[in-house]
């Protein structure tokens, strides 16, 4: 029984991102082998996040309530959303602090092939959001790359008569980046984008 | 081993996996074939593999029917030029996705030579045509071409201003007569006269649609792809690729 339980463990652990069946079975006996100071806090912080974590019905953000702390916080802009792809990117937003406004998450992207519609990604909850008198700018934070501009050039259209001004993420050369490395498409990119020093 | 080095454009990439993909490239020798791709998904890499790039490829496999693996080096990334031009972008994303219908690992390098041709002439105002002109290309190389060089009743070539969506044969606006209304227009520029303002291109959209959705993606009982609809709302003036034409059959 036991021998089961703890195969069905590493199976749990060998489905997650990044691990496979060798590095599952390393976990799992690092777990068994450390109960009180990893396994039993692991297993808090696991049920404590199964049972609090929600999905915002506002920016569809995952926080411990609904709304989110994003959405709720009074001291963040409510003139500027931020439509993001994923839950990754709103992070990554996040943690660089370069963003002060509220986010909308799409949960994905228009692609050439896979059957997305516009209503799988939240679209009619977004022009719900913009056409709120106090948006003033809605940031299309997609990936420059072909589903995600042409997602962005969707939404653009889609948002045109509501009046908010619609921007989107600059593409171009990196912080750190050298020209000689960069991409012919970057490249292109940068010099479309140049401005004035 | 199978070894073999090609050029190639690529039409789209799945995840496989962590972090490689399959991609499925259009070839000049070998035709639509897919392969896997070590660290295809990954953010590395993701941006090299956009559809429409121009890859210089190497595929290897133990047997000619094995998957097999992708090795490639970036040529030119077209779309990575168009990503603020929706309608440019929407065009890239539109010919991978129409390109899908043809047979896999065989070789038909006219469309190959069309798409290269069609993605060279983004930088031109003409591209919508070239365009439009390449879709009919695929459907002739699927066999499903159309006759649009004479009046199928009068043998005219002139003056031919509609196709049977039945038959794909032109005809003349006074050949079509009573039935005009029933037929799919044929824009000037496709019969050698007129301009491609963006009315001929909705219609030569609308034509093209109308034989790639019941011939080339219906015959496997599939819809035209989601890009096909953006790239035809792109170009509003007559992009319903409503009931409308299913009803035409009959004609």
């Amino acid at each position: 029984m036991a021998e089961n339980a703890i195969d069905h463990l590493i199976r749990q652990f060998a489905r997650l991102p990044g691990l496979g069946p060798r590095s599952a079975r390393r976990l799992a006996l690092h777990l068994l082998q450390r109960r009180e100071v990893v396994l039993q806090p692991l297993l808090a912080s696991l049920m404590s996040v199964a049972q609090s974590v929600r999905q915002c019905s506002i920016c569809r953000n995952l926080d411990f309530g609904d709304p989110c702390s994003i959405c709720a916080d009074p001291k963040r802009e409510t003139g500027s959303l931020c439509v993001v792809e994923t839950l990754a990117d709103l992070w990554a937003l996040e943690r660089s602090g370069s963003f002060r406004g509220r986010y909308h998450v799409l949960g994905g992207l228009l692609s050439a092939l896979d059957n997305v519609r516009p209503e799988d990604l939240g679209i009619a909850a977004l022009l719900e959001r913009a056409g709120d008198p106090g948006v003033e700018e809605v940031v299309l934070a997609l990936g420059a790359t072909v589903d995600g501009q042409t997602t962005a050039h969707y939404l653009s259209d889609a948002l045109a008569h509501t009046g908010v001004r619609i921007t989107r993420l600059a593409h171009g050369v990196p912080v750190g980046g050298a020209l000689e490395y960069l991409d012919d498409g970057t490249l292109s990119a940068a010099m479309r984008s140049r401005r004035p020093l | 081993m199978i070894e073999w080095r090609d050029q190639g454009l690529l039409l789209s990439v799945e995840p496989h996996g962590e972090g490689h993909a399959v991609a499925q490239v259009l070839t000049e020798a070998h035709g639509r074939h897919a392969g896997l791709v070590h660290g295809g998904a990954s953010s590395r890499r993701a941006h090299e593999l956009q559809p429409g790039a121009a890859l210089s490829l190497s595929w290897r496999a133990r047997l000619p029917d094995h998957l097999g693996t992708y090795t490639y080096e970036l040529e030119t990334p077209h779309a990575a030029f168009w990503l603020e031009d929706r309608r440019r972008l929407a065009g890239i994303a539109s010919a991978c996705a129409v390109a899908t219908a043809l047979p896999e690992r065989e070789p038909m390098p006219g469309v190959y030579h069309g798409l290269c041709a069609l993605l060279a002439a983004l930088e031109s105002e003409a591209w919508p045509a070239a365009y439009v002109m390449w879709e009919l290309g695929v459907l002739s190389a699927l066999g499903y071409g159309l006759a649009l060089d004479r009046c199928v009743r009068t043998g005219a070539t002139e003056g031919l201003a509609y196709v049977s969506p039945r038959t794909g044969a032109a005809v003349t606006a006074e050949a079509a007569g009573e039935l005009a209304p029933k037929l799919l227009r044929l824009p000037g520029f496709l019969a050698g006269e007129g301009e491609f303002d963006d009315a001929a291109i909705a219609a030569g959209l609308k034509l093209t649609a109308h034989f790639l959705k019941r011939d080339a993606f219906g015959i496997t009982h599939r819809d035209l792809p989601p890009a096909r609809y953006r790239l035809a709302d792109c170009f509003p003036a007559e992009s319903a690729l409503s009931a409308e034409s299913d009803q035409e059959d009959s004609v």
